[in-house]
């Protein structure tokens, strides 16, 4: 009988998961014996603290580590992807602080929030460098759990705990897909650590591993809300408490992209065949859609949410592709993409919050001018969707159609190109409702100014600050990018 | 570094403007004017230090944008891109003056946004990486919505839409051609493109070019955002905005793709050809003032495409040549346009007419720019119509014929107007009350038509020192000398 070898385990790179963690214990315990008032302050603060520490400490690995390893016996990896991943999730994370800080609820249980958030993260971020299909599925629930309470944490609104509950169905439906895969590729392999995976595929059995990573993909389609797995994401969008939908749009594309691409380079790296042109199938429906879909909506957060759906269909082209050139291409358009995404959310919050109803089309007619920073944020983030200057989205398009092309696969940059046309109309739509259409400004019923919300507004602004800064030091970024994803075997 | 500083300058000027509040429209209109001043001053200072007798590159600067594709920062000047920069840069002065003086609501925002559309302008006439070139490109259209979208007219909405639709739809074919283009030649440098000889990156590059120029029959969106902009930022559209497709075809597709414009070359006159006949028809039939002229730079662009493709010496010189001549015609008309429709409220030609009893100064400028604008023997335009006339003769007689015949068309359209809008009964909407010109406006367009007179006196200024003096042998060897 074997006798169980406790393996070493490099604390040092699961600084980050842990320091989360830690801030998760605090924001839970603490507050309870905290006054209410200053418990939201509190919390907000450790929250805050914890991501900064987490976001630094995958710095200080990813300045260190050069080339990968396996840590924990293999389970997990530590390399720069991860580390990357982890600092951009950190920094979505951090956002959606300054996002959450002033959402109107309950005051009592306000820790319980930030807990859920930093365990969130905390997720994503072992998510990321999961190697094992075991690991991969653990962090999946992880998150995943943490994200289906959070939907439904405004629990006095009925369209919270609607998404919550659909968030939650839907969502373990995917992850028992995922989990089936993972189980006919172990049947396949006889193995469930990434590498082990690869060396065995050869000789499986070809019929349970191609299903099974079908399986695989499926579930993390559901993930990434890729068409046509995306049924969930309009309504658990539109019903989530809009911070938390900020958060989950960016970090969970961040995460399940990320490794996404890991588990297609390490685990079936040399079975190319089986996936690249299945996921530039997915892209293409994605495109076609989250934008043909996004077209006729009104309300402001289900528009978000099919855009998310397009843009879940622009990520998937350079993982599809399975270059260098892709890899790079999707991390330097993560980063851009989270931060528009955290930031346009937050200025539906804000207008959520100065409105107290959700927020269509017609609500957004005049905040240009009479919100003017949030106006022209907006806009911002609207044209960088679109793919225009002077938003980094316009170079990790330009990154990804030229993954595309230097694949060969030409067809899918123009693919992507059709659908950004298309795009242009809804995107168009929210600058139009801001600054063109008349009609007065809809205040609430109280009227006057909303209340001032500097964390709110600091979010937005270093949104924008990111959004704009990417264009701009696209350079260095780039040359991240690709020491994040120098070290993996990509199939071309 | 002074490349640089003609692109910066206008988007710091937008900068400020955006930023400061502004009280007054003429507070924030001033310091636009004054930036664009600065700009054209800026302009006037590299003019008479540039070098002339070489068609390379001048007052280049480079830094590394990203490396791994090979995209840089790379600005620098031809001779011909020199006074493409010097038309947007008088243009603009005309229109953001023009602007200041008829008075906009949300000052900051709309001076702003006409600085920064003159920036992305000078950059697209001043970039020498592709995917610069491609930025700017884009960059215009952000500025152009806006402007359009808020301070248009009253169907602004589907113009915009029709407007940005079209020209995206364009340009981002383009990006794909870009892309394959660069990733072929593993750089993205424009001064060391070499040629391609793949049909699909040609045509990424022309249908754009088409769409903005724009060339029939992609023009769809040309009548409804001519009109519905207001009377500035038609003039810089058209003006200016339109030939940086133009420059495009000059700058990218001629020196790069020598055997598809060869092989193509029947296709793109054919279609110039239609669209010069088509739209000078139109602009005869149109029924409002900014018909007429937006018909007229349908027709006038398809000309100057005739002339690029013509590929000659005198086809090459007198496309750059025309380019400069309508960007101050139309810029003209546009504004005189719009001091009309300031008295009369109206563009509809059947409401107005005999404008000129007792409007002196209205009546001599839009004279003066109409006559130039039907290519009177003598004028400019004349000399632009007939160097492209004569390149495209030796092509084939035919087209030359189509072109002389759209002179007389343009001669026909231009007399309609002017009669329309000053001759003939006074018409029901014009008011009695309605003034002569203004010292403002009169000094603004005046500006434009003094530009206009001296190059009539000497349209060697232009076609002397452009090209290095050897237009055809430039664009074959791409401007490398």
């Amino acid at each position: 009988m074997e006798t169980f070898v406790k393996p070493d385990i490099d604390w040092a790179a699961l600084s980050p998961v842990l320091v989360l963690l830690g801030g998760a214990a605090l924001t839970m315990l603490v507050p309870l014996f905290l006054p209410v008032g200053v418990r939201r302050g509190f919390s907000a603060f450790v929250a805050a603290a914890a991501l900064i520490g987490a976001g630094v400490a995958a710095a200080i690995l990813f300045a260190h580590d050069d080339s990968g390893r396996g840590i924990v016996a293999d389970a997990l990896r530590r390399d720069r992807l991860a580390e990357l991943a982890q600092v951009i999730l950190a920094g979505a994370g951090l956002l959606a602080i300054g996002v959450s800080y002033r959402e109107p609820g309950r005051r009592e249980g306000i820790g319980d929030y930030y807990t859920l958030l930093l365990s969130a993260v905390g997720g994503m971020c072992f998510f990321v460098s999961a190697n094992s299909l075991m690991t991969l599925f653990l962090g999946l629930e992880w998150f995943s759990i943490s994200l289906y309470i959070m939907c439904a944490i405004a629990v006095d609104r009925l369209g919270s705990l609607e998404a919550g509950l659909k968030y939650l169905i839907v969502g373990s439906f995917g992850s028992a897909i995922l989990l089936f895969g993972s189980a006919l590729v172990y049947g396949a392999t006889g193995e469930i650590g990434f590498e082990a995976i690869e060396r065995a595929a050869a000789g499986g059995d070809r019929f349970l591993l191609v299903t099974g990573l079908a399986m695989l993909l499926v579930g993390l389609a559901f993930k990434v809300s890729a068409a046509p797995f995306h049924m969930w994401t309009p309504d658990v969008y539109q019903g989530a408490p809009t911070p938390v939908t900020a958060f989950m749009s960016a970090a969970t594309k961040v995460a399940g992209l990320v490794l996404t691409l890991r588990l297609l380079t390490t685990a079936f790296g040399s079975q190319e065949e089986l996936w690249t042109l299945s996921l530039a199938v997915i892209a293409c429906i994605s495109l076609a859609w989250g934008n043909l879909a996004a077209l006729v909506q009104t309300d402001v957060k289900r528009l978000l949410a099919y855009s998310s759906v397009s843009h879940a269909g622009f990520l998937l082209i350079p993982i599809a592709v399975g270059t260098p050139l892709g890899g790079r291409a999707l991390l330097y358009y993560l980063m851009p993409y989270a931060a528009m995404n955290v930031g346009s959310f937050a200025i539906v919050a804000a207008r959520e919050r100065e409105l107290a109803r959700p927020v269509t089309l017609s609500d957004l007619s005049g905040m240009g001018w009479e919100r003017p920073f949030h106006g022209i944020a907006m806009a911002i983030f609207m044209f960088g969707f679109i793919g225009l200057p002077p938003a980094g989205l316009f170079l990790g398009k330009f990154y990804a159609f030229s993954a595309a092309v230097e694949r060969g696969w030409a067809w899918l940059a123009i693919v992507g190109v059709v659908a950004t046309v298309v795009s242009i109309y809804y995107y168009l739509g929210v600058v139009r409702a801001m600054y063109v259409s008349p009609g007065e400004l809809r205040l609430a019923p109280a009227g006057g100014s909303p209340p001032r919300d500097p964390a709110l507004t600091t979010a937005v602004a270093a949104s924008l600050a990111v959004t704009v800064g990417t264009f701009f030091a696209a350079g260095p970024l780039i040359d991240l990018a690709r020491d994040g994803v120098e070290f993996l075997r990509f199939p071309f | 570094m002074i490349t640089t500083a003609l692109i910066v300058l206008p988007f710091a000027g937008a900068l400020v403007l955006w930023i400061l509040p502004w009280r007054t429209s003429t507070a924030a209109g001033g310091l636009a004017l004054l930036v664009a001043l600065g700009e054209l001053a800026l302009w006037v200072g590299t003019v008479v230090n540039f070098d002339f007798g070489i068609s390379g590159l001048q007052y280049d600067a480079e830094r590394t944008w990203f490396s791994d594709l090979g995209v840089s920062y790379k600005v620098g000047l031809y001779d011909f891109s020199l006074w493409l920069v010097g038309l947007t840069a008088l243009v603009a002065v005309a229109s953001i003056g023009y602007g200041m003086w008829a008075g906009r609501v949300r000052p900051g925002a709309y001076f702003g946004l006409l600085l920064f559309l003159t920036g992305a302008t000078v950059g697209v006439f001043t970039a020498q990486d592709l995917l610069l070139f491609y930025v700017f490109f884009e960059a215009m259209l952000i500025p152009l919505y806006v402007l359009i979208g808020v301070w248009g007219g009253a169907g602004r909405t589907g113009a915009t839409i029709k407007f940005i639709v079209y020209t995206m739809g364009g340009s981002l074919l383009m990006l794909v051609a870009i892309i394959a283009f660069g990733l072929d030649r593993g750089s993205f440098d424009m001064t060391e493109l070499g040629t391609s000889d793949s049909t699909w990156i040609f045509l990424g590059f022309v249908i754009a070019f088409a769409v903005k120029a724009p060339l029939w029959p992609f023009h769809g969106w040309l009548p409804d955002a001519y009109r519905e902009a207001p009377a500035e930022v038609s003039a810089l559209l058209s003006g200016v905005v339109s030939k940086t497709a133009a420059y495009g075809l000059l700058r990218i597709v001629l020196p790069s793709f020598p055997e598809q414009v060869a092989d193509w070359r029947t296709v793109v006159l054919v279609l110039a050809s239609i669209g010069l006949v088509y739209g000078s028809l139109l602009a005869f039939r149109a029924p409002d003032v900014r018909g007429v002229i937006a018909y007229s730079s349908l027709a006038q662009m398809c000309l100057i495409v005739i002339g690029l493709f013509a590929f000659n010496d005198s086809g090459l010189n007198g496309a750059l040549l025309q380019m400069v001549n309508h960007g101050l015609i139309s810029a003209s008309l546009f504004l005189l346009a719009g001091t009309v429709e300031r008295r009369t409220a109206t563009g509809d030609l059947h409401l107005l007419g005999g404008m000129a009893r007792g409007r002196p100064v209205l009546a001599t400028l839009f004279i003066v720019v109409g006559v130039v604008a039907l290519a009177v023997p003598g004028s400019t335009a004349f000399a632009g119509e007939f160097l492209v006339l004569n390149g495209i003769f030796p092509v084939g007689w035919g087209w030359a014929v189509v072109g002389a015949a759209a002179m007389v068309l343009a001669a026909m359209y231009v007399l309609r107007l002017v009669s329309a809008v000053l001759h003939r009964d006074v018409g029901t909407m014009v008011p009695d009350a309605a003034l002569d010109l203004r010292p403002g406006e009169t000094s603004l367009v005046g500006m434009l038509v003094i530009a206009l007179l001296a190059l009539s006196f000497w349209p060697a200024g232009i076609t002397n020192h452009v090209f290095g003096g050897q237009p055809q042998q430039a664009v074959t060897t791409r401007f490398s000398e």
